[in-house]
């Protein structure tokens, strides 16, 4: 009876002992987890205050029209510069680079995933694990010593263009895509591509009809978040674009983008002025395009089907 | 003579070096339910698979022997797989509709085969839904997402696009393992339907679903044939062991 007893004041300390140690274990983890969420949250809240304070002073400070600041293309550093060919160039880019981008990644995720499943992830994974991890500068070094001089001797022009542009971040996004896609197509179950097989259809067949349907929502998803990278490269653009302040009239044509010109002109400005100010709102621009992007794959990926 | 949709002999089958069938002879008469029945792992789904070659879709099989179908070496290299499969049409364990109308799904395998006029479709997705005897069920929501049914719909929609290539053979692989007790109810009254137009093999594990359905029985144990015969006979005075030592239950 006393020993019953003993032994159960025995179990309860270790047990207590036990409880309050993983209590506080508990805690200390909760804590840990919660501050993360918490500086996350408060960062991303911070930089899009501060970017919308400094952007919109040009507006409101110096007096610049929104209207006149989006239309128009005249970029002298005063209040009455127009941001429109920075804009046009950086869409440009993107969806040019998106248009290269879009049809090798999904095809090259196709052919990892369906055609040649032990190649693909023995091969090609490790070669696109290898192109997301080179530094956007080696890149533009690659575009201006190779893709500039290229399409100054091929197609015409300088070779800094829209083009070499399209080109290098095309391949800067490629491996983004791809990895995105590879994994939507993986996640396709069996069972359809069996229903498929079973009833005659052919591997093509199988593909095109039922396995990039199904994975649609998740393609584009991909698609989008390669544009939102597209849209928000700075240096290997710059180096290969040729930054021009004006209208493109072709892609063979030197152009500019928002961030091209931000990292360009930022040096040049004084804190302060109009100029400075100016490039603010660009990165206020840039800020709003990156949450539409992010809003898009919301969107998109919430029509997944399976 | 009785006809035969399918004649097998001395089939064997490799996954890597495991042997999964052992010297198969088997023949399969035309219109009517032949059950394959047999514990895990038997076999059963491999021999199934192994009629329309969909076998060949794992990676390091290996198969040699006879199948006959129609008459026609189907093992043979001269033999595309996506032809018979369009004449063999299967059915799977678990509901695989596509993630699209219900129209588009039955509508799959014409498709696939090219023909694009819309009153061909229409009329071949009506009459294979009501084959499927869930017509009256789906007509008004045709265009809605086969996605939304419940599992025996479903698996009906299933039997529907199954049927709508015209094949005169059905395989079904436990085709009721997934429903509940009133859809298996519904899909074992459609299969009865069913055999008057296609010769339907199907394999379950659901001895009682064999005896309701199926005019011929097989029993399968580790990769062989043990027993093969009219469902009346393997039910009622098995003539091997092990056939009996099944069907009572005593292992499997």
């Amino acid at each position: 009876m006393e020993n019953a007893q003993k032994s159960e004041t025995n179990n309860h300390r270790l047990l207590k002992k036990n409880g309050s140690s993983s209590k506080k274990n508990e805690k200390r983890g909760k804590a840990l987890v919660y501050s993360s969420a918490a500086i996350v949250i408060i960062a991303t809240l911070a930089i899009t205050l501060f970017l919308g304070y400094k952007g919109i002073r040009t507006f409101f400070v110096f007096d610049v029209s929104v209207w006149n600041f989006l239309t128009t293309t005249d970029w002298d550093g005063t209040e009455n510069s127009g941001a429109f060919s920075f804009i046009f160039g950086s869409f440009a880019v993107t969806f040019l680079a998106a248009l290269v981008a879009a049809p090798l990644g999904i095809g090259s995720a196709i052919f990892m995933t369906e055609i040649a499943k032990k190649w693909g992830q023995k091969v090609l994974q490790p070669v696109i694990e290898i192109l997301v991890g080179i530094p956007s500068v080696v890149y533009g070094l690659i575009g201006v010593t190779v893709i500039v001089p290229l399409l100054r001797d091929n197609v015409g022009g300088l070779g800094f263009s829209l083009l070499a542009g399209m080109i290098v971040v095309g391949v800067m996004i490629l491996p983004t895509i791809t990895s995105i896609s590879a994994d939507a197509i993986k996640a396709i179950p069996q069972d359809i591509k069996d229903a498929s097989y079973g009833l005659g259809a052919t591997r093509w067949q199988t593909i095109y009809k039922v396995i990039i349907p199904a994975a649609l929502p998740s393609l584009m998803t991909a698609i989008v978040l390669g544009m939102a990278r597209a849209f928000g490269e700075a240096l290997a653009v710059q180096m290969v674009i040729g930054n021009v302040k004006g209208l493109p009239e072709s892609i063979t044509d030197q152009a500019a983008t928002l961030t091209s010109i931000i990292t360009l002109d930022m040096p040049h400005t004084t804190y302060g002025s109009v100029h400075n100010s100016l490039l603010w709102s660009l990165g206020l621009f840039l800020l709003i395009m990156s949450y539409v992007f992010i809003i898009i794959i919301r969107f998109v990926s919430s029509r997944r089907k399976v | 003579m009785e006809k035969h949709s399918y004649e097998v002999e001395n089939l064997n089958l490799w996954y890597g070096s495991s042997q999964a069938l052992h010297e198969v002879k088997m023949d399969i008469p035309s219109n009517q339910v032949t059950a394959i029945i047999g514990p895990s792992g038997c076999g059963k789904s491999t021999f199934l698979k192994a009629l329309n070659r969909m076998v060949e879709m794992v990676p390091g099989v290996k198969v040699a022997g006879n199948i006959k179908y129609n008459g026609d070496d189907i093992l043979s290299s001269k033999y595309h797989p996506e032809e018979l499969r369009t004449k063999v049409g299967m059915v799977f364990q678990h509901p695989n509709p596509f993630p699209k109308s219900i129209y588009d799904n039955v509508a799959f395998g014409a498709r696939v085969k090219g023909i694009r006029k819309k009153a061909v479709l229409d009329e071949m997705v009506e009459k294979s839904l009501k084959r499927a005897a869930i017509w009256d069920e789906v007509k008004d929501r045709l265009n809605k997402n086969a996605m939304g049914l419940s599992g025996g719909q479903q698996q009906r929609i299933c039997i529907a696009r199954a049927i709508a290539n015209e094949p005169d053979v059905v395989l079904m692989d436990e085709p009721t393992s997934a429903l509940d007790p009133i859809s298996t109810l519904r899909v074992e009254e459609l299969i009865q339907q069913l055999k008057e137009h296609y010769t339907i093999v199907v394999v379950t594990h659901n001895m009682q679903q064999a005896s309701r359905i199926s005019d011929r029985t097989a029993f399968f144990l580790n990769g062989e044939i043990i027993e093969y015969d009219n469902t009346d006979q393997i039910f009622s005075n098995p003539r091997d062991r092990r056939t009996e030592d099944y069907i009572s239950g005593r292992f499997g």
